[in-house]
């Protein structure tokens, strides 16, 4: 409780000298936006419907993208994991590949596959794929080995060994892999989404580049915060919560 | 106690439920080759408890994992009921010294773990799995996460994550080492019960000599690097025993005179690793 009053009166205060500093008219106001102005462009982004649609396509985008990287890094993970082969090989280039910035991948989706879906399609993948796949591989590494000595010794074997030993028992890792994914993941269909007429919230962001509209660009930035933080806090941070719970690793909230 | 058996009746109820002969095993190391077993011949007839002793570092638990077809010998040969093993067996059980139970699960899911591996039903792991826990006296904490439980208690899950797949065989790797005193002694008492209701064959690695002697029907003294079997103890005392027993003290002693040339050994080679390290 006291977090919250000590958060509501931090906003509110920040929210306040940014009006006080938008009356004073330092900038002129089509270049410094005020929140006035950014709640009108909100409120009017929602009436005519852009930005539900937006919202609705970038979400659209992001499922499919998010799903795809996880589907395949999780399997990636497994196979560079098990392998010793791929860990020196294939490894150690998804580990240099990591510093590279998602937005790197845009020229060459767009040469692959001209200023369409796909392109920015690729760009999420390529963007969250590798976080998955190395957090998938690091948990599956550091199990302990207790564990698999523990399940062989009760009859788990192959299959049966990774579904209910091997997987379950790197969880914590996994989820952290997939918690930063999601964060890549939604980042890069950002600026994917910006290159053309996506009609996502990218697009949007451009569009009002495009019209002069600073509070336009403003509130959609708002907009993109504030599903990331949703997305992180109500599913990723309760899922994880959880998670440390039933394993003991941190007293109960 | 009165369905107790006799140790005359045991010994002669079977005939060598398992059977090392001439098991070696070594290890490769950064400081070169580790000869941690070397030609261990060993009978364990059916139903008998057994306690294995000997000093840190002896190849106790290597043994174990031999036995329980977790570790392949590189010599020698280990057979079960006439059959070569060559992998594990739910007939044939391990209980680790760090327990290995699963956090990701509850105390009943963890118990049911080897029943649903084996594809039994999942109503049947539901009841089999109560009726174990209210046997090692766990009926209330079906559905706790093993943070919420004490060191006995956890040691408690961990046998019975084994009783519930019956296995003639159960092989403990020092399973009570971490325990305070009190709780060590209920265990025991409740293994010993547990022993007698089941004829099970069980055994016993330890490095303390009185549980051994508390405990086992023989007791194997093993010698230092390479882990070889020195001598033997046939121990005759009356069950159900108590620790306090003056006997079994006596007992004790004798073991723990054969054992401690084999600590002090061990002691010396520790010493002498740590002074060229």
């Amino acid at each position: 409780m006291r977090r919250l009053r000590r958060q509501l009166l931090f906003y509110s205060l920040l929210v306040a000298v940014w009006w006080l500093i938008a009356d004073l008219e330092i900038w002129t106001p089509y270049l410094f936006p005020s929140p006035r102005g950014v709640l009108e462009a909100l409120r009017w982004g929602f009436a005519d419907k852009t930005f539900l649609v937006g919202l609705g396509i970038s979400m659209k985008r992001i499922a499919l993208g998010y799903g795809l990287s996880v589907a395949l890094g999780v399997v990636l993970g497994c196979l560079i994991a098990a392998s010793e082969f791929l860990k020196d090989t294939l490894g150690g280039t998804l580990l240099s590949l990591q510093s590279l910035p998602s937005l790197c991948w845009l020229p060459l989706a767009v040469l692959w596959f001209g200023l369409s879906e796909k392109a920015i399609l690729f760009v999420v993948v390529m963007g969250s794929l590798l976080s998955v796949t190395i957090n998938t591989e690091m948990g599956l590494r550091h199990v302990p080995k207790i564990y698999l000595m523990a399940g062989r010794n009760l009859g788990a074997r192959g299959l049966g060994l990774i579904v209910h030993v091997l997987l379950p028992a790197s969880l914590p890792h996994l989820v952290a892999g997939l918690k930063q994914g999601w964060a890549f993941a939604w980042r890069s269909l950002i600026s994917g989404e910006m290159i053309f007429v996506s009609l996502g919230l990218g697009h949007l962001l451009m569009m009002g580049r495009d019209l002069n509209d600073v509070n336009q660009v403003v509130a959609v930035m708002v907009l993109i915060v504030a599903i990331g933080y949703v997305v992180d806090r109500l599913i990723f941070e309760r899922f994880e919560s959880r998670l440390r719970q039933k394993w003991g690793l941190s007293a109960a909230p | 106690m009165a369905t107790m058996r006799k140790l005359e009746e045991v010994l002669h109820s079977g005939e060598g439920k398992i059977r090392l002969r001439g098991v070696s095993r070594s290890f490769v190391t950064a400081q070169g080759p580790l000869q941690a077993l070397e030609g261990i011949d060993l009978d364990v007839h059916a139903g008998e408890f057994i306690c294995i002793v000997g000093p840190s570092g002896c190849g106790k638990s290597t043994l174990l994992n031999l036995v329980a077809g977790l570790d392949r010998c590189t010599a020698g040969e280990i057979w079960t009921d006439g059959h070569r093993v060559e992998g594990p067996s739910s007939n044939r059980l391990l209980i680790f010294q760090e327990l290995g139970l699963f956090p990701w699960l509850t105390v009943r899911e963890n118990v049911e773990f080897g029943l649903r591996r084996r594809g039994v039903l999942r109503q049947e792991c539901v009841e089999r799995a109560r009726r174990v826990l209210r046997l090692v006296h766990l009926g209330g904490f079906e559905n706790s996460y093993l943070h919420q439980l004490s060191g006995g208690m956890k040691q408690r899950v961990a046998l019975a994550r084994s009783l519930v797949m019956e296995p003639e065989v159960l092989l403990m790797d020092e399973p009570f080492a971490a325990l305070d005193a009190q709780t060590r002694d209920l265990l025991h008492q409740e293994l010993e019960r547990l022993w007698v209701e089941t004829g099970q064959t069980i055994v016993f690695v330890t490095h303390n000599v009185r549980e051994a002697v508390r405990l086992g029907d023989r007791v194997v003294v093993m010698t230092f690097r390479p882990g070889r079997i020195k001598c033997q103890f046939e121990i005759t005392l009356p069950r159900p025993r108590t620790l306090e027993d003056p006997a079994l003290t006596l007992v004790a002693r004798s073991v723990l005179d054969q054992l401690k040339e084999e600590i002090n050994k061990a002691v010396k080679t520790e010493f002498r690793d740590e002074t060229t390290a």
